[in-house]
């Protein structure tokens, strides 16, 4: 028999309590895994949805740098407003490739939902913003037909949770305006998706802001120096600039806390883990004081005892480990709904990337935690003298 | 290790316990000679010494005082004493162990556990297999048994097996009966008897069991830490 066998045997013997110190390895390596899956994945997703974009700078009008950040991304609500006008100021800057200019109008759809909900329309200039989204593929149609038409183009998410094809009628509310369906966007995994889109034109004459936008999305010369152009656009009144990097900037440092926080109990929890693991084995090297005593005095020495704990010891850990990157892998979405529910912001898209080669290093870790666990209750087993748990039965 | 002529020649044991400041003598200068193959009993009341004795004899402790010399080597002196690893060494290559309670790993079969000795080490020139012990002990159809579907009459002739199965030189059996009836003793001792005088085992027998320690070819019996004069032949 080997020794790894006889210390299989010996965990096997305590099922539930070597299952419940197991169950506490997997949820700390689930956590683990997660954690560094979402490490890596979160500045990826974020990553794609700003170079999705199209643009590298986007001008609003003057608020809360946050609320730029998620209109930027998202859309946003509480709109603020600016003129027109500010468009050809921002052209006149040679560093400036092109503009795109945005108006988003929301309103309240009692028939949207259970209970009703907000409806958004974003209305696009149809000269430039095509352009400036040419990865933005059609599943059905085409873009609108004029620049004043009363249509829309929806997204693929959008199109889905409306039931929309082209050619069907959508109702503004409030409004009572009707606005004909042309095209239905293909899946693109950013906010896109989400979007219904309707000519900028279209959207200030329905919503009466004739000559207002919320915002211009501003593309910037390819040799242009993007920090340089984004200070002289904060010249122009009441406007702010918010590039692509500052969001970044902006959402990596409201999610940090976040992630700090999580880190912090992960932490804990491997600790609270490390300590079961360590109490377990230290509370059957106790209760097997005498077996252990036997051992030694059927030719083991105290490198044998020291190693067969050890062994079991780390068995646990790599048992725990591989059920909890198992868990991982399986629960993957509960854990990035999890972390959308936790999170201000998440991009679209995977957010928690868990590989293979996440889950070796994952059982590394815990494997080295098991290292380290171990050493203890197996320097106690090894010390014990086949002559104490003799004795123990008394003369 | 030698064990042609004498197995075992104990010289001026003795041992005290230390409480605190006090001084507790369990063993009183003890000198003893054992033959190869002799199967001796220790007898005595409880506290007499005879497991304290047994267990310096048998290397699973050191004696505060004298000296043992073990098949020709000298194991410990006055002045020299053994480590645990050391000790381990020489109870690996010269001794089996039997004991009062069975101590069998309750997770391995019978067979597991009397193989479980070569997890650790395997002496050379150990010529018989588990198996092969099992059987002679009456256990062929219970090796795949766990040590719970047991008596405790088999459980004991486990450990026995366990005891034999790195062909040891001296067989240390320490209350091998004293969880079991009259009848299960009495199989036993027979055991011990048959493996002294088939095998030419040195059997040392720790005993109450006065019927048990007549099985042996002499007798010692201890009294207050001392053999008491004439009670050994």
């Amino acid at each position: 028999m080997k020794i790894y066998q006889v210390a299989y045997k010996n965990l096997s013997s305590k099922k539930v309590r070597s299952g419940l110190t197991l169950l506490g390895i997997a949820l700390s390596a689930w956590v683990l895994v997660s954690l560094f899956g979402f490490n890596r994945g979160y500045e990826k997703a974020l990553n794609r949805d700003i170079d999705n974009m199209g643009f590298q700078v986007l001008v609003t009008a003057k608020g809360c740098p946050y609320e730029a950040a998620t209109l930027m991304l998202k859309g946003g609500t509480g709109l603020r407003y600016m003129n027109e006008s500010i468009v050809a100021d921002v052209l006149k800057h040679p560093e400036v490739e092109k503009t795109t200019p945005m108006l988003m109008a929301a309103i309240f759809d009692p028939n949207k939902g259970e209970s009703g909900g907000i409806s958004a329309f974003l209305g696009v200039d149809p000269a430039t913003y095509p352009q400036m989204k040419s990865y933005l593929k059609f599943q059905q149609g085409t873009w609108f037909s004029d620049p004043q038409a009363f249509e829309a183009v929806v997204g693929y998410e959008a199109a889905e949770l409306e039931q929309r094809e082209v050619g069907d009628k959508m109702l503004i509310p409030e409004k009572n305006i009707e606005l004909t369906v042309v095209g239905v966007l293909s899946r693109t995994g950013t906010q896109d998706d989400g979007t219904i889109f309707v000519p900028l034109r279209t959207v200030q004459k329905v919503f009466e802001q004739e000559g207002k936008l919320t915002a211009i999305g501003v593309k910037i010369k390819k040799e242009a120096n993007i920090n340089l152009v984004e200070q002289k656009l904060y010249d122009l009144p009441d406007v702010q600039v918010v590039s692509l990097a500052q969001v970044k900037e902006t959402i990596m440092s409201l999610i940090s806390t976040a992630k700090m926080m999580v880190f912090s109990i992960a932490l804990i929890a491997i600790l609270i883990a490390m300590l079961g693991v360590v109490n377990t084995i230290l509370m059957s090297v106790f209760e097997r004081f005498q077996e252990i005593g036997i051992i030694k005095s059927i030719g083991a020495m105290p490198w044998d005892v020291f190693k067969l704990i050890w062994v079991e010891t780390i068995i646990l850990c790599l048992l725990g480990g591989g059920l909890g990157i198992g868990f991982s892998f399986a629960l993957s979405k509960i854990t990035e709904a999890l972390i959308r529910s936790l999170l201000p912001y998440t991009p679209t898209g995977s957010l928690v990337v868990i590989s293979g080669g996440l889950g070796l290093l994952t059982i590394a870790m815990v494997l080295g935690i098991g290292i380290v666990s171990g050493l203890y209750p197996a320097w106690r087993a090894a010390r014990v003298r086949p002559l104490e748990s003799i004795r123990s039965e008394g003369e | 290790m030698n064990c042609q002529d004498w197995a075992l020649e104990a010289t001026g044991i003795t041992k005290i316990y230390k409480r605190g400041s006090e001084e507790i003598p369990a063993l009183d200068n003890i000198s003893l000679k054992i033959g190869r193959g002799e199967f001796v009993s220790f007898v005595g009341p409880s506290g007499s010494g005879k497991t304290t004795l047994v267990n310096i004899l048998g290397c699973l402790d050191n004696a505060s005082a004298g000296s043992l010399v073990l098949c020709g080597k000298t194991i410990f002196t006055e002045s020299q004493k053994l480590s645990e690893a050391a000790l381990t060494r020489i109870r690996r290559s010269v001794f089996g162990y039997i004991f009062q309670k069975f101590y069998l790993l309750p997770t391995l079969t019978v067979l597991e556990n009397v193989a479980l000795p070569f997890t650790f080490f395997k002496k050379e020139g150990a010529s018989k297999n588990p198996q092969e012990i099992l059987g002679s002990l009456g256990l062929e159809k219970r090796m795949n048994h766990l040590p719970g579907q047991l008596s405790g009459g088999e459980m004991q002739r486990v450990a026995i097996a366990r005891a034999l199965v790195n062909g040891p030189d001296i067989l240390l059996a320490d209350e091998p009966t004293g969880n079991l009836d009259s009848k299960r003793s009495q199989e036993i001792g027979e055991v011990l008897k048959r493996l002294n005088k088939q095998e030419g085992l040195t059997v040392l027998l720790v005993t109450h069991n006065l019927a048990l320690a007549k099985l042996a070819d002499r007798t010692v019996e201890l009294r207050d830490g001392r053999i008491q004069d004439g009670k050994t032949a």
